[in-house]
């Protein structure tokens, strides 16, 4: 699905991507992990063409990224940060995208899902985090497409959003859907993760299954296993 | 990019700003055709407040709404856009909407007045090309401003200081390099040097075509015979062009490469 060789990337000084080879199958749920600043944001942004990288190559289905615009088509992208145009009603931002995307989409079950109804004809910039990032959710979710990158989802949402995210991941990998997805909080990671990428300082520290972590670290849990990778390395 | 243009076009139509920025327009060209009682005066002092003016307002609204669109434009740019049509939809609907302003603003008074009945129609339309020129001219420079510079104060300091260099230091400077070299021949450098500020050129040309320049002196006369000529009015024109090209082109070539 996703085939990235000798990615580099600096912004300034910082080298954030050092030569970073990562290749991703179609299918299934991908977490990646790292510390604060290890490059995951940046190695998504990549992907999706908002960061332009220094050095190296990133191809979607065998096709090359490069100045290309069309492939975001099949891409769904949840930012991390919901930063959205303020002066926009929640029923107007949706309607924007749906017109921009031109695509079937299926905002009705989400917004009643999250219990957004009440807040349609609110502005965005009236809302609080969690109502924004719902809104966010069902933006990302709303249409049909093969791959969904997800920066840090859980961010702001109550328990009860936290279950039905969940297990709306879940219902789209079932679809065969490849799903990129960061967090910090390594219970939902170990929930809904099939596979982990550990990045450490631009580079590919671990790649492997949760399990496969838990060998290599000598550790039962995941939090203290990836603590151990991030430890063993500082 | 015309989706973005509509989308761009319509939050500017509808924020106040756009409003205060019509009615000041229809407000000066009421008060300018009454007070004067004649339309090619009117057009004079017009051109005095349009020349510094419209600039002004290109810069200042470019630049605002370039940091202020900053989320609509991060929203969009994950989406299945190209990412030319984004700025370039954005930069057309400021320039655009600040356009319709001006000649609306300005349009309505002058036809209630008999604007099509007296002959000053050419250079009321020329007046009004001149400034839609500067308006898409200035607003491509701050939006070229705002993507070069992260830091909005930063950005916001430099396409208020390129205005000021423009409408202000450059003929400052203009005047003083006349002064020091009067004892060679000047006309080309002065010429030149018009061409190459879009403030000065509109100035020059709508006071030619106005008849007055004989006001000028020597200086008017060599203007006269440049851009007096049909000639000249195409040159002048081909540079206006210019100077809206170049900064929409380097806003595309800057865009592809920024990272955001």
């Amino acid at each position: 699905m996703i085939q990235i060789e000798n990615l580099y990337k600096k912004f300034g000084k910082n080298e954030v991507l050092k030569n970073l080879n990562l290749s991703i199958g179609a299918g299934g749920i991908i977490a990646i992990l790292g510390p604060n600043g290890s490059g995951k944001t940046t190695l998504i942004k990549s992907i999706l063409g908002m960061v332009v990288p220094n050095k190296g190559t990133i191809a979607i289905s065998g096709v090359s990224i490069k100045n290309q615009w069309k492939y975001r088509r099949e891409i769904e992208y949840l930012p991390q940060i919901a930063n959205f145009p303020g002066n926009l009603k929640v029923k107007e931002l949706i309607r924007m995208i749906k017109d921009l995307r031109e695509r079937p989409s299926e905002e009705e079950v989400l917004i009643s899902l999250f219990g957004l109804k009440p807040f349609l004809d609110k502005r965005l910039s009236t809302l609080s985090g969690g109502t924004k990032q719902k809104v966010n959710i069902v933006l990302t979710f709303m249409f049909d497409s093969p791959l969904i990158i997800l920066d840090e989802p859980t961010t702001g949402l109550d328990p009860a959003a936290l279950i039905r995210l969940k297990k709306l991941i879940q219902n789209e990998k079932e679809k065969g859907k490849t799903i990129l997805v960061t967090s910090h909080i390594m219970q939902f990671v170990e929930e809904v993760a099939d596979e982990i990428v550990y990045l450490l300082e631009g580079n590919i520290y671990f790649k492997g299954s949760i399990h496969d972590l838990k060998l290599k670290t000598d550790q039962t849990d995941v939090e203290r296993a990836i603590a151990t990778l991030t430890t063993a390395n500082a | 990019m015309l989706k973005i243009l509509k989308y761009s076009f319509y939050d500017l139509v509808r924020s106040r700003w756009s409003y205060a920025y019509f009615l000041f327009y229809l407000g000066l060209g009421f008060v300018l055709l009454f007070l004067n009682n004649d339309v090619s005066k009117a057009i004079i002092t017009l051109m005095n407040v349009i020349i510094v003016l419209v600039p002004l307002i290109g810069t200042i609204f470019g630049i605002m709404y370039y940091y202020n669109s900053k989320e609509f434009t991060e929203l969009l740019l994950a989406q299945p856009i190209k990412r030319s049509s984004i700025f370039l939809g954005q930069y057309l609907g400021v320039a655009g909407s600040l356009t319709l302003s001006l000649v609306f603003g300005l349009g309505i008074p002058f036809l209630l007045y008999g604007l099509l009945r007296s002959d000053a129609i050419f250079d009321f339309s020329l007046l009004l090309v001149t400034g839609a020129f500067l308006t898409f001219i200035f607003t491509a420079l701050s939006f070229n401003m705002g993507l070069s510079n992260e830091n909005k104060i930063k950005g916001f300091g430099y396409a208020v200081l390129l205005w000021l260099f423009l409408a202000v230091i450059y003929d400052g400077l203009f005047l003083m390099s006349l002064i020091v070299f009067e004892e060679y021949p000047l006309d080309t450098f002065s010429i030149v040097a018009t061409t190459l500020n879009p403030i000065d050129l509109s100035r020059i040309l709508i006071l030619l075509k106005l008849d007055i320049s004989a006001l000028l002196g020597y200086t008017g006369a060599v203007f006269k015979t440049f851009f007096g000529t049909q000639q000249g009015f195409f040159i002048s024109i081909f540079m206006l062009i210019l100077w809206t090209v170049l900064p929409i082109w380097r806003l595309i070539v800057k865009s592809k490469k920024k990272d955001f």
